[in-house]
């Protein structure tokens, strides 16, 4: 199951340079989130705060709280923990390139020390199923390698990858920006059924897929979360000024 | 300003309504008129006015329609448009009630010239006011001139309502005014929903304006 995600003033840094400020919103669980706003506004910064991947980047640091539940995941888990219980999605497909698909999917189980076949067998299957890839790969499992597949069933591998863990929160960054009209459907139909059982961060460039699939949407503008409302309201009522300069195309 | 030609678009669909506009206005006006001067060619010309009518409101739908489907509009884009496509219906629907008031006056011509007891072109003027008000505030997106509208219509609301009452007692009365009286009680009851229709766009300006839908509500919503 999702958890409700509470965000309080996050700040992030890249070595000198302020990111994001005074970041606070509330992700509520089981629900879709998008986020939107200008390209280098902050928001791929903010969902790698998500799951501690942030303070990878060199230099990079971050500040402020992020509940997970009841788990402060800065203070109370370490990363590694972390990214267990959140599964994240990039623009560009990143599947392992020579592993099977089965080894793609199976790979996070295998770091974590599962290694019983029926078990793996059992979540590959259950992923894959989940991602809506099961029917298209269900014969080449082993034969194939992730970077042989197209390129929406390599971004519906990688979700089916990031839900082999089990995790209770999925961070998409731009996960259908680089695919056709008709794997976009699908990634955003998966979206819709999984948002039931996880809680659904995505960030995206295109407003009408933030209307299609996410109850509630924040509008980031140069590191700050200007506006943070139902979807509907965001897309017919904005409150602020920014925003709706931003929606309607008359930024600038 | 960036998007220009979808500003462009928006721009000529205001255009397109406010012409639009200007045809039902004067077919109203021609309509009220002719009753005042039992002037049949100025009824004739209110009829023709109708297939002119009809036809901006399917080019004004279109171009909305267009819009809608190839600029993905938001927010407040968004609001005008749907605005725009209920007014042009209004609008449609007051020209009909014009055509509606130049055929009853036509008929009154056949019937002898008798006083009635309700006063037409004072009803008509304060529709017709409120037509004039509510495109106004839809040409400033001035959504305080709109609700001022709303008032309006309670006072054309009342005066259809005497007339109805006045001229029930006259055909219970002089049974043989009945004709004329009819025809002045639908009259009265045209211009009435004139301002009916004046409200509506009164209420979709403002809506688009402030994003928020004050249909249906007895009492206006004060100012943010
Ligand atoms: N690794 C990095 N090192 C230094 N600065 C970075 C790094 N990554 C991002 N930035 C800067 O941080 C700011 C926010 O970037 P971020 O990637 O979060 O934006 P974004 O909203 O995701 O943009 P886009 O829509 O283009 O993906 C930008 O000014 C960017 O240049
Ligand atoms: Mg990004």
């Amino acid at each position: 199951m999702g958890v409700d995600i509470r965000v309080e003033n996050l700040n992030a840094w890249y070595g000198p340079v302020h990111t994001l400020h005074d970041v606070s919103l509330h992700i509520p669980a089981n629900h879709a989130t998008a986020l939107i706003g200008p390209s280098g506004c902050g928001k791929s910064t903010f969902v790698r705060c998500l799951n501690r991947m942030h303070e990878t980047s060199p230099g990079a640091r971050a500040d402020g709280t992020v509940l997970m539940g009841d788990i402060d995941i800065y203070k109370d888990a370490t990363p590694v923990e972390i990214r267990r219980r959140v599964g994240m999605v990039f623009q560009r497909p990143n599947p392992f390139p020579t592993m099977s698909i089965y080894d793609n999917v199976a790979s996070g189980l295998k770091l974590n020390g599962f290694r019983k076949k029926r078990v793996l067998d059992e979540v590959v299957e259950r992923s894959l199923k989940q991602a809506a890839l099961w029917d298209e790969v269900k014969d080449d499992l082993k034969k194939k390698s992730g970077a042989s597949i197209s390129g929406g069933q390599q971004q519906r591998l990688c979700i089916a990858r990031a839900l082999a863990v089990d995790p209770e929160v999925l961070l998409m960054d731009e996960p259908a920006s680089a695919l056709d009209p008709v794997s976009t459907a699908k990634i955003e139909d998966l979206i819709f059924k999984l948002k039931s059982q996880y809680t659904i961060v995505i960030v995206t460039h295109n407003m009408q897929q933030a209307a299609r699939v996410a109850e509630n949407t924040g509008f980031f503008l140069m590191g700050k979360l200007v506006e943070f409302a139902p979807t509907t309201k965001i897309f017919t009522n904005p409150s602020d000024k920014r925003t709706e300069d931003y929606i309607t195309g008359r930024f600038g | 300003m960036i998007r220009i030609k979808f500003q462009q678009s928006l721009d000529e669909l205001k255009e397109r309504l406010l012409v639009m506009a200007g045809l039902v206005e004067q077919a109203i006006q021609r309509a009220t008129e002719a009753y005042t001067s039992r002037d049949e060619s100025l009824c004739e010309l209110v009829k023709m006015s109708e297939p002119a009518i009809n036809r901006m409101e399917r080019e004004i739908d279109q171009l909305a329609l267009d819009l809608l489907a190839m600029e993905q509009p938001m927010a407040v884009d968004l609001r005008f448009i749907l605005s725009v496509i209920r007014i042009n219906v209004d609008l449609e629907r007051m020209g009909d009630q014009a055509v509606n008031i130049a055929g009853r006056v036509l008929d009154l011509g056949k019937q002898a010239n008798v006083d009635l007891p309700v006063d037409i072109p004072r009803l008509a003027l304060l529709s017709a006011a409120m037509v004039r008000k509510a495109l106004q505030a839809f040409i400033e997106g001035d959504a305080e001139m709109a609700q001022s509208v709303l008032m309006l219509d309670d006072q054309v609301d009342d005066m259809n309502r005497d007339a109805f009452r006045a001229l029930g007692d006259l055909i219970k009365d002089k049974p043989e005014l009945a004709p004329q009286a009819l025809n002045a009680l639908i009259i009265s009851r045209n211009l009435e929903r004139v301002g009916d229709h004046a409200t509506n766009i009164a209420e979709d300006v403002i809506f688009w304006v402030r994003g928020r839908d004050v249909r249906h509500h007895s009492l206006p919503d004060d100012g943010d």
